[in-house]
């Protein structure tokens, strides 16, 4: 079982990324499990989404304690909140940051990688430039980093669950892979 | 057809396979999403429904009432504040024989104000005369709307499904959705013994005075015992067209268990995965999920715990003054009956707070060393 926890602020669609991988990865026989932090959201306040994946049915409802991996939806989280609590050892440490991962500073029994969503997000025009929206791209640069599952089924998972400018989406989460 | 989706929605697909014919409901959280999707169904054509805005919970059930006495199929949702203002047509759905069907969101009852889980609002409708089924997946929500129509239809009683706020509602998992020729197969389209129509009057809910009043209520009972033997004919037919069984109860190693949890809801699932690490350390746990509890599973309950050593039952509510409700009934269940085990009452996860594998490990600790059961009230990671 893969556990993953992904950080951001309320009105990022950081909710609706876990739901587009958990889209994907079931588009390739997995089961998963995807919920949103248990409770009221708001508009830029930090926020959190968790998924779980494994190749046989998943019994544990209770909440994600030790995520294997933690995905940084907003690179300002890294200094208002701990995004490593929990966290195993070995853990990835996905973050969108136009920062090499040497920039960040976390204890050397986690891996940092980073990807500059934002740039792709504003380059496909998604959301507006003050307030792009970046989860498609992290999507994309995620089933890489973790080797999740092929870009084909997340395509097809994006296609079916954006209903605005879905191919731009998809374009931003295939530039991402290909740069993560 | 395989979907991933949110508990809350499969309701709604359920309704929709149903073929539900009249959606009344009033938008609460956790279980606005369940009206929001059916009300886009009715809207886009996908259900043939008749969908119905009201002002407050009281009016929904009511709506559904008169619909469902002209003879629609008929479902609502709803909530916790929104299931206490719903109480008075409760009685009125059960009593009158009108079988609606309904979701209902657990959530914690206010004050203070939650949003989050706990059973404390579906258990105080506990005597209304409604079938209750307690969910422990998404795919047993969808699949339970279905054969509940069935159900409650034949035997005319209202049915309730019930599943956990977040943990269930807001918690997208891998669903198999049924095809609708098939559900169409299991679940014939609705035609009650009588109806409101003009065409042939009857009355409904008159005065009724103490000559036959009592008869109405001994035949609700009589019909209520029905229940288990119908969910269990229903449930097999189920899986010859689905592949999925949906019983009264779920057991999971229970036949040489030392300890048996007795458990509900989505913290039923995670007990499954603490007795497999119970398993591990030596220790033989197993699960009894009590799914559906009103009418209570009497037979099931003494089969499967009668000759267990212990049982613990863990409660997500509880009878202030009493115990928690499961409790009470497990032991109501095998009180006077051959090898009765020892029981303990566990008391855990009010207002959303978490059950986790340790919840339950910390409970078999308990439960293991005793060599008493008393009526103490164990209460499972609560600051004193």
């Amino acid at each position: 079982m893969i556990e993953i926890r992904f950080h951001g602020r309320g009105g990022q669609g950081t909710v609706v990324a876990s739901k587009i991988l958990a889209d994907a990865l079931a588009k390739e026989g997995n089961y998963v499990q995807a919920y949103p932090e248990f409770g009221v959201e708001r508009r830029g306040a930090p926020v959190f989404a968790f998924i779980r994946i494994d190749s046989k049915p998943i019994f544990d409802k209770s909440k994600i304690y030790n995520p294997d991996h933690v995905v940084v939806v907003d690179p300002t989280l890294v200094e208002a909140i701990d995004v490593t609590e929990g966290l195993k050892d070995g853990g990835y440490i996905i973050i969108n940051s136009n920062n090499p991962p040497e920039h960040f500073k976390f204890p050397s029994r986690f891996k940092v990688f980073t990807i500059d969503a934002t740039e792709i997000a504003v380059k496909h025009r998604l959301g507006t430039l003050a307030a792009p929206i970046v989860n498609t791209a992290i999507t994309g640069a995620v089933i890489k980093i973790l080797n999740l599952t092929r870009l084909e089924s997340l395509a097809e998972a994006i296609r079916e669950g954006i209903s605005i400018r879905p191919e731009d989406n998809v374009r931003a989460a295939i530039e991402a892979y290909e740069k993560a | 057809m395989k979907k991933v989706i949110m508990g809350n929605h499969a309701l709604s697909y359920g309704a929709m396979l149903s073929r539900a014919q009249v959606i009344a409901a009033y938008p609460i959280t956790p279980q606005t999403q369940v009206v929001e999707l059916l009300s886009e169904m009715c809207a886009d054509g996908t259900l043939n429904a008749k969908f119905i805005k009201v002002e407050s919970e009281h009016s929904a059930m009511a709506a559904c009432l008169g619909a469902s006495l002209a003879g629609a199929r008929t479902f609502t949702a709803t909530s916790a504040q929104g299931l206490a203002l719903m109480h008075e047509m409760l009685h009125w759905a059960a009593g009158g024989r009108m079988p609606v069907v309904m979701g209902n969101i657990n959530r914690a009852m206010a004050p203070g104000w939650s949003i989050w889980t706990d059973q404390n609002d579906s258990l105080s409708e506990r005597d209304t005369g409604w079938i209750q089924f307690y969910c422990s997946s998404n795919q047993e929500v969808l699949d339970t709307v279905i054969q509940a129509f069935k159900v409650s239809e034949k035997l005319m009683i209202p049915s309730m499904i019930i599943l956990d706020a977040f943990a269930l509602s807001h918690t997208y998992e891998v669903v198999e959705i049924p095809e609708q020729d098939k559900v169409d197969r299991f679940l014939p389209p609705f035609n009650p013994p009588w109806r409101l129509t003009p065409d042939d009057p009857h009355a409904f809910g008159g005065l009724t005075s103490p000559d036959h009043y009592m008869e109405l209520r001994y035949k609700l009972q009589k019909d209520m015992e029905k229940v288990p033997a119908l969910v269990e004919e229903t449930g097999k037919e189920y899986e010859q067209l689905f592949g999925r069984y949906l019983g009264q109860v779920e057991e999971y190693l229970c036949a040489d268990a030392e300890l048996v949890f007795v458990t509900s809801g989505t913290a039923g699932y995670t007990a499954r995965v603490a007795v497999d690490e119970l398993r591990e350390k030596g220790i033989k746990a197993g699960n009894f999920r009590i799914k559906l509890f009103r009418p209570f599973p009497f037979e099931k309950v003494r089969a499967v715990l009668s000759g267990v050593p212990r049982v613990a039952v863990l409660d997500r509510n509880i009878s202030y003054g009493h115990h928690g409700i499961f409790y009470q009934e497990v032991k109501s269940a095998l009180y006077g009956q051959p090898r009765s085990p020892l029981i303990f009452g566990f008391i855990a996860g009010l207002g959303g707070r978490d059950i986790t594998r340790d919840s339950f490990k910390e409970i078999a600790d308990y439960a293991l060393k005793k060599d008493r059961a008393g009526e103490e009230i164990v209460w499972i990671g609560v600051k004193k």
